[in-house]
């Protein structure tokens, strides 16, 4: 199959690709972009893993064609730390026990961003809301919704 | 204790918010190529012919594996090696691989193995045990009890049925606890390649290297010391990845056959089939009790769906009697089990392995048991806790028991006493316990060996690397290796380099499962950085003119307790004893007390040390729909000691949600096709979608007790953490259920039309309870007699045919020689 030529911006950086044209976003970006971050957990927008940042929304990955990102910006878990600083969503995560596998993590942690970045004083209840799409089978989820209300807490001060 | 005990980040927690831990599908070599596996889509049938040759044509097609590539069949135990990599003759459910196709792409692998054309000849297809014991042919293997029965296990300790005829009351049920699977969100992956060297080379989501390890150079023939196994940390187990599996096998032949990387990562529906799961149980339980409610008596029968191979399935049958014994004094205890083969995928260990069951019968009967004896089921637990420091009735040596603190605590945080049996209509409060392994007592295959080893290296540098072959599962297994060895070295565990699940490079450690790593690598660790710290010692003793007794390490300095001033850092320590002793490297090893049962069978339930749960789930259930919500949870955990509290709580909160999602969704359902469709047997649920699991919105408010009361068998005291809590949950939860609107779910899930269903019957004026009938009749062997300690016993069983003095019967273990 003809391969489509496109320039994408992923984390604030633009990359030109070639890619079939019938390959997901998240093919493009763990096979072609060697984003490994991004995670797949069943390709069929079941789990949440595969979930990243596209104009600030949370999208699954895994159900958007990698050619209707074309002038978007998409956002994976590479580009959340910035220079050597770990996002405070990152620290809280990493502090309180809200990764034990690690391998739902990178979709847990962009989608809490797109929360707390519209919404930075979530109430717990807004958090679970928001977080129902994305599953995790280790942590019952509590230290996960802990770790989004400490790093609310932080991202809050000045 | 500068590290231990104190809430902490885990040493990989960086790379896991960074996306950067390197997951088996995560990596790629340069020239790899992809795998994809042709699995069968009938349950049972005999394969005629397979014919390859428009696959092997196809574009991009590098290689195509058949049955007749594989002719060595391997297995987890010794007495089940029943699986080949790929189907030789016969397939035995859908699912199960024919044939596997390497390409340049995962895509032309697909098509390929597409055009693939197998001629099957159908075969009876049995769905279940009842089935299974009524058709002994065609036999789904050709070993095993007989027919279609794999295994009959039969145990008697003291005279049962005397006790039950002297007992004020008896009381009897049936219970049947479903199958269900693990569902890691990472799907199984492999890659492998013949390195440089020539050496055969893979990278797997595995929790168990060293099995994989020996089941590749058994079923490829080709010496161990020419394997490295690499166990890539896994994107969750909990058992699922702890089998050697087909596709490991095949990628390994397909690099040999390509001289190429090659690499497999299986979609969603095929870590359906690979399963390994729950096993479905159905169960028969008579209790014999006191007026006052004291057992006298406990009388287990289990019947196990073991899917199509037998996997761990002969040590889950000895599960789901082996520990029933450890929480509350059972005077005499009589257990049989069997396990069937059926046509479905094969089932295994999944946390908890083979107790979850048999623990939801035992908890669910004494509910009912207080409700006929008008007393608090909290007290009725209470009064009858097992004896610290004692033997079972079965021979499990008890260690420390600090179940009764996880009773009062989870009372006391519910307010159980004043609100149980006292809510109204639609809201209920349940109870119920239990107790898991601190990490089995004896190994997969027979053999004297330890179960752990670490090693430690250290050089001037004051660099200190810890070696050991345990696998990082997310539990946190590589956090306790190396905040044990901090502590004990006085540096911060950020200091030390951990390297781990490497056949190449680290010590055997056996894998994570049976909740082993951190009792059992743990005391390796200690060890090993016990015998670093002695040569620190010595060194900085003679440089700071200071003796030994004297010596402390903390803060990254060794120094003079005396006069703190008088100190070397912890890397001039390092320069000092290099300089004194040359390179430096310690090792430690960990293996298990013996068992005091010597009885055959009783290898399976021995540990090291036993950790207890208590809960209390609260339910609102709608008497109209039969919806269940379950506002609230509390959970006491005795784990002797948590070595990081953060990690400790969240296993804790982890296996509540999953018993939850066992408890009341989760399910692994098959249906059968009508004739017309092939009468196969399918997965109702081989997906995410369809089998349901807990959600943010369905995960109750967990209040979590851990309680601390350390174990001498345990590294600082800990035990163990990961699987226990799920336990009790699945009962408490029933007896929630019958205090909220008093009916007797006997099975899970509990499901709201379960709920409808009893509250149905209730209405006709029928037995509120929705559960299975009347146990089948299975033809037992005689029971090994084994006199319980108090009746003069001595772990021996007096009926027991002599064994034959070959290891290979030593113990009841599970298999031969290696």
């Amino acid at each position: 199959m003809k391969k489509v030529v496109l320039t994408l911006r992923i984390n604030d950086e633009l990359a030109e690709v070639a890619f079939a044209p019938h390959k997901t976003l998240l093919e493009v970006l763990r096979e072609d972009l060697a984003l490994t971050g991004t995670k797949h957990g069943c390709e069929l927008g079941e789990c949440g893993a595969c979930a990243v940042l596209v104009d600030g929304k949370p999208v699954l990955s895994c159900l958007l064609l990698a050619q209707e990102c074309e002038g978007a910006n998409v956002l994976t878990v590479e580009g959340m730390a910035s220079d050597d600083r770990l996002h405070p969503l990152q620290e809280a995560f990493a502090d309180l026990g809200a990764a034990q596998c690690g391998y739902c993590t990178p979709g847990f942690l962009v989608t809490a961003k797109a929360l707390l970045d519209r919404n930075p004083s979530a109430s717990r209840n807004e958090i679970r809301e928001a977080l129902s799409g994305n599953l995790c089978r280790c942590t019952g989820y509590i230290q996960i919704y802990e770790a989004v209300e400490e790093a609310a807490k932080k991202m809050g001060r000045p | 204790m500068n590290i231990i005990g104190k809430p902490r980040r885990r040493v990989d927690a960086r790379a896991k918010v960074l996306g950067q831990t390197r997951f088996a599908d995560d990596l790629s070599l340069p020239r790899m190529l992809h795998c994809r596996l042709l699995r069968s889509h009938l349950p049972h049938a005999r394969i005629l012919a397979i014919d390859t040759a428009r696959a092997a044509a196809a574009p991009g097609v590098k290689c195509v594996l058949t049955g007749k590539d594989f002719p060595i069949s391997y297995g987890i135990l010794p007495v089940s090696q029943d699986e080949h990599a790929l189907c030789t003759d016969v397939v035995r459910f859908v699912g199960d691989p024919v044939a596997a196709v390497i390409a340049s792409s995962e895509e032309e692998a697909q098509a390929a193995a597409e055009l693939i054309e197998v001629t099957y000849e159908s075969l009876t297809t049995i769905a279940d045990p009842h089935q299974a014991m009524a058709t002994p042919a065609p036999r789904i293997h050709d070993y095993g009890d007989d027919g279609n029965v794999h295994k009959r296990v039969a145990f008697e300790f003291g005279d049962v049925e005397e006790a039950i005829a002297k007992a004020d009351h008896v009381f009897e049920d049936t219970f049947f606890f479903q199958g269900n699977t693990h569902l890691p969100i990472e799907q199984h992956a492999s890659l492998a390649i013949v390195d440089p060297d020539g050496k055969l080379c893979i990278w797997s989501s595995t929790q168990t290297p060293h099995y994989l390890h020996r089941a590749l150079s058994k079923s490829l023939a080709i010496p161990a010391a020419h394997i490295r196994v690499i166990a890539t940390p896994n994107g969750g187990g909990f058992g699922g990845k702890s089998d050697p599996f087909n596709h490991e096998i095949v990628v390994c032949k397909a690099a040999m056959r390509t001289g190429r990387p090659v690499k497999i990562c299986l979609n969603r529906e095929e870590v359906f089939y690979c399963h390994r799961g729950r096993h479905p149980v159905e169960m028969h339980l008579r209790t014999a009790v006191s007026r006052d409610g004291m057992i006298q008596a406990m009388d287990l029968e289990t019947l196990l769906d073991g899917g199509a191979y037998g996997s761990y399935g002969v040590a889950s049958t000895f599960y789901t009697g082996a520990l029933q014994t450890v929480t509350y004094k059972v005077p005499r205890y009589r257990f049989r089990g069997c396990r069937t083969f059926t046509n479905k995928p094969p089932c295994g260990p999944k946390r908890g392995h083979g107790t979850p069951q048999p623990r939801f019968a035992q908890e669910v009967q004494l509910d009912k048991i207080a409700v006929a004896l008008k007393t608090n089921p909290a007290t009725l637990r209470s009064q009858q806790l097992a004896e610290p420091n004692s033997l079972t009735a079965n021979y499990l040596r008890i260690g420390t028991i600090g179940l009764g603190q996880c009773i009062e605590k989870v009372v006391a945080g519910s307010d159980f006493h004043r609100r149980w049996q006292k809510l109204p209509l639609g809201r209920g409060l349940g109870l119920a316990c239990s107790s898991y392994l601190c990490g089995a007592g004896l190994p997969i295959y027979w053999n004297d060996l330890p179960h752990s080893g670490v090693q430690l290296k250290l050089d001037r540098s004051g660099g200190v690397t810890a070696f050991c072959g345990a696998t990082e599962i997310g539990q946190g297994s590589d956090d306790m290796l190396a905040l044990i060895v901090a502590e004990i070295l006085g540096i911060d565990p950020f200091d030390i380099r951990v390297v781990t699940g490497d056949t190449d490079l680290t010590p055997v450690d056996l894998g994570s499962y049976s909740s082993r790593v951190t009792l059992m690598m743990g005391n390796a660790a200690i060890q090993a950085a016990e015998r670093a710290k002695e040569l620190l010692a010595e060194a900085a003793s003679k440089k700071l003119d200071v003796p030994k007794s004297r010596l402390s390490f903390a803060e990254r300095r060794v120094f003079d307790v005396s006069d703190p001033a008088k100190s070397l850092s912890f890397q001039e320590a390092t320069m000092a004893a290099e300089a004194m002793f040359g390179t430096l490297g310690t090792v430690g090893s960990y293996t298990p007390p013996a068992s005091a049962a010597k009885f055959k069978g009783g290898g399976v339930g021995p540990s090291p040390a036993y950790s207890y749960s208590a809960a209390v789930v609260e339910v609102e259930v709608d008497p109209e729909t039969g919806w269940i919500h379950v506002p609230k949870i509390w959970i006491g955990h005795d784990i002797g000691r948590a070595l990081n509290p953060v990690l400790a709580r969240g296993q804790v909160e982890g296996s509540v949600y999953m018993g939850l999602g066992e408890a009341l969704m989760e399910e692994q359902y098959f249906r059968r096709l009508p004739a017309r469709l092939s009468n196969a047997l399918v997965h109702k649920f081989p997906s995410m979608l369809e089998y349901k699991s807990p959600t943010t919105l369905e995960m109750p408010e967990v209040v979590t007790y851990l309680i601390e009361e350390p174990d001498a068998s345990g590294p600082f005291g800990a035990k163990e953490v990961g699987q226990g809590p799920l336990l009790p949950i699945m009962p408490a939860v029933a007896n929630a259920v019958f205090d909220a609107v008093g009916v007797r779910i006997d099975e899970v899930p509990i499901t709201p039309e379960k709920i409808v269903r009893a509250l149905e019957r209730a209405a006709r004026g029928q037995s509120a309870r929705v559960g299975p009938g009347a146990f089948p009749s299975i033809p037992w062997p005689e029971s090994l007699r084994v006199p319980p300690p108090w009746e003069g016993g001595d772990g021996k069983a007096v009926n027991e045919r002599p064994r034959k003095s070959s290891m290979s019967d030593k113990d009841g273990r599970l298999g031969g020689k290696p």
